[in-house]
């Protein structure tokens, strides 16, 4: 019980500092945000942002999740297969989609959100132009860093934003490690290791 | 001005055709006026002039309807004029494709990297694979594209499934392996869950109803007898009609003449006829099912009830003239659900897989169970198929649109067959138009792979990640060892 005290502390603490970064970022208070315009926020502060939150949910789903419940030998376990099989949860790779997908519906988002991997182990996450191919070699290259551009698909220009996503729970790097997907040329990951990058592109009107 | 008009009339007037020229131009003001008429006129044949072209079996029903695809009227907030037609898809057939888990939902190419992918085939557009009024290019399941058109983001399926190599694109979805939508009963995991399955599973039973247990405002009102109805006296001088009413569920579930006669339980504005509606007001799901289906469509538009003589299928022609409401199955006051689940099916259809039924091992089963020899769930009637008992959120609900699990037929099997068939077998059946031709009465001629494809494959990974598994341990006793061997 204290356990799942802890874990959902964790979470809120993790959700509200994500959210107060946003509101940092943005320059106003959330009732100035909702009245008036605010003119000095760049397409780069609101990824930076929207980033922040998003990975401070999925560090919590990964971390205090899964990894826990696998510590645990629980009976509820994350599984690719999720709605068919009993007692499973999503994976956090998936969890995180499903969240994108959300965004996705949502016509007031004003942005989309993806995961992309040098490494993928479902194909629908691999670089899907050679802008993303060039950001996800970048930021494996540069630990640490982050890959910003401008990319034009369709009639639209984006900005996008491409951050290092990491193994940031145990869960993360033993499942991909042992993944059947793997390919030859997979690298053996460990924790902190960059596995892949998320991007948030932002449409420039 | 007028002067010469005048001069014209006057020279018209005198020529000896202008009988010829008044009958001509009355002809064309009433075929004219017709036309026009036809355009704001309800839903009637006086539309059909209109039509362009032969719809679909799934919308010929309501084609007279123009406004149920074409008015932007009756879209829904935010829709405009055009994606008026995209909005009335989604109206009717949105919630089906959220329940069957789309595996191509319209939000999944949201990501702005499939720009180039969506200028070639824009799959966020119904109308981009399902046009209506072209008989000429529709193929099954309303499908108006060439049936290749997996290829068009597919084409590297073999990288990650090599056991694929060499497959046919117009096969993906015509060999009962994969659907564009709903692919719940034929995807991996069910695939294998299912894998090894005999033929004719030990316990062959459907789910049991649960008949009290969703009536609205129902499940506490007392039972019913002959001496508390309250319908009019010539109603309640018929022994039979009585019997019916006060031995079967509505009695026992307190519902009164008044309750289905009389609104509001009035029996001052007593009607001997009972709307859909009414119907509605306890059996919410099965109305709303009913509604959906080629049964109900036309009620949900706003229409007349079907008939089977505007059916496309073949019908009995004593049965033409019978009109598709709650109580065309379910009638008299013994709404006896027996005999809805076949008999009533069999006094309209006449198609050659209906009549096949009468003498197929289903019906057998089903007789057995009607006579007590066979188990209570162990029967195959129509309605054990076509309208199947499904369950809603730990509740038990029959399907009232017939023609949900048969878009495409292959949803059939999760939701049927695989109660007493394994899957295998029910794949291969479902796939079989033979099988369809004699109910089903045999088993299939030939066996679908997907099963065991499935299944190979997923031996092929269990083993794939047992080598690595093996391989990581060697890889950790032998650093284990060295470093071991260094503080020696």
């Amino acid at each position: 019980m204290s356990k799942k005290l802890l874990s959902c502390g964790a979470a809120l603490i993790v959700m509200v500092t994500g959210s107060a970064v946003l509101m940092t970022q943005s320059g106003c208070s959330p009732s100035e945000a909702s009245t008036m315009p605010v003119g000095g926020i760049t397409p780069q502060q609101f990824a930076d942002g929207v980033h922040a939150v998003m990975m401070a949910d999925r560090t919590v789903y990964a971390k205090h999740v899964v990894t826990n419940l696998k510590k645990q030998n629980a009976p509820v376990k994350a599984d690719e297969y999720w709605q068919d099989t009993e007692n499973a949860i999503p994976l956090p790779a998936q969890a995180f989609r499903m969240g994108a997908e959300l965004v996705d519906e949502n016509p007031e988002a004003g942005f989309t959100y993806s995961l992309r991997s040098q490494w993928p182990l479902n194909e629908q996450h691999k670089a899907k132009s050679d802008f993303e191919k060039e950001a996800l070699e970048f930021i494996s290259a540069n630990p640490g860093e982050n890959f910003y551009g401008e990319e034009e698909l369709g009639d639209e220009k984006y900005f996008v934003a491409v951050y290092p996503d990491r193994a940031v729970a145990e869960a993360c790097w033993s499942c991909h490690n042992d993944h059947p997907n793997r390919g030859d040329d997979y690298p053996e990951f460990a924790k902190d290791d960059v596995m892949g990058g998320v991007l948030v592109r932002v449409p420039m009107q | 001005m007028l002067k010469k008009v005048s001069q014209a009339w006057k020279f018209c007037a005198s020529s000896p055709s202008m009988p010829k020229w008044l009958l001509w131009g009355a002809v064309n003001l009433v075929i004219a006026g017709y036309m026009t008429y036809g355009l704001v006129a309800p839903a009637s044949s006086m539309k059909s002039a209109w039509l362009p072209g032969e719809t679909t079996h799934g919308h010929y029903q309501i084609e007279l309807d123009c406004n149920a695809c074409h008015d932007p009227a009756s879209a829904s907030d935010g829709a405009d004029a055009s994606d008026v037609m995209q909005d009335a898809c989604i109206r009717c057939h949105g919630q089906q494709l959220k329940d069957s888990n789309d595996t191509h939902p319209a939000k999944k190419f949201n990501d702005p990297t499939n720009a180039a992918r969506l200028a070639i085939l824009d799959a966020q557009d119904c109308l981009t694979c399902h046009r209506e009024h072209v008989p000429e290019q529709t193929l099954t399941m309303g499908l108006t594209v060439p049936q290749d058109y997996c290829w068009h983001c597919h084409q590297e399926v073999a990288e990650s499934r090599p056991s694929h190599a060499g497959m046919a694109y117009d096969s993906c979805a015509t060999a009962g392996c994969h659907n564009y939508h709903d692919n719940r009963a034929i995807y991996e995991k069910y695939l294998d869950n299912h894998f090894g399955e005999p033929d004719f599973l030990e316990l062959a039973s459907v789910m049991p109803r649960e008949p009290h247990a969703y009536w609205r405002g129902q499940k506490d009102a007392a039972p019913l007898d002959l001496t508390g109805a309250d319908g009019p006296q010539e109603a309640m001088a018929d022994r039979k009609l009585m019997a019916d009413w006060e031995e079967t569920a509505h009695a026992a579930a307190g519902v009164n003449c008044s309750g289905c006669h009389g609104p509001s339980n009035d029996i001052s504005e007593w009607t001997n006829t009972v709307a859909l509606s009414t119907c509605q007001q306890c059996h919410e799901s099965e109305a709303e099912t009913f509604l959906q289906g080629k049964h109900g469509m036309r009620l949900a538009a706003g229409m007349s009830p079907m008939t089977p003589q505007q059916a496309r299928l073949p019908m009995h022609v004593g049965a033409h003239h019978r009109e598709l409401t709650c109580s065309a199955c379910h009638d008299g006051h013994r709404f006896d659900t027996k005999y809805a689940a076949a008999e009533a099916c069999l006094k309209c259809h006449a198609d050659d897989h209906s009549m096949a039924y009468v003498d197929s091992s289903h019906a057998q089963l089903w007789l057995n169970e009607l006579d007590g020899s066979g188990e209570v769930g162990s029967g195959v009637s129509c309605a054990t198929c076509h309208m199947p008992r499904v369950d809603v959120d730990g509740v038990v609900h029959v399907q009232h649109d017939q023609s949900s699990n048969l878009r495409p037929n292959e949803k059939m099997a999760r939701e049927v067959c695989t109660q007493c068939h394994g899957l295998e077998y029910s794949l291969s059946s479902l796939a079989d138009s033979s099988a369809k031709q004699h109910c089903y009465s045999q088993a299939p001629e030939e066996r679908t792979e997907s099963v065991q494809m499935a299944h190979d494959w997923f031996v092929e990974q269990e083993a794939k990640r047992a080598r690595r598994q093996s391989k990581r341990t060697k890889s950790d006793s032998s650093v284990s060892n060295q470093a071991g061997d260094g503080s020696e």
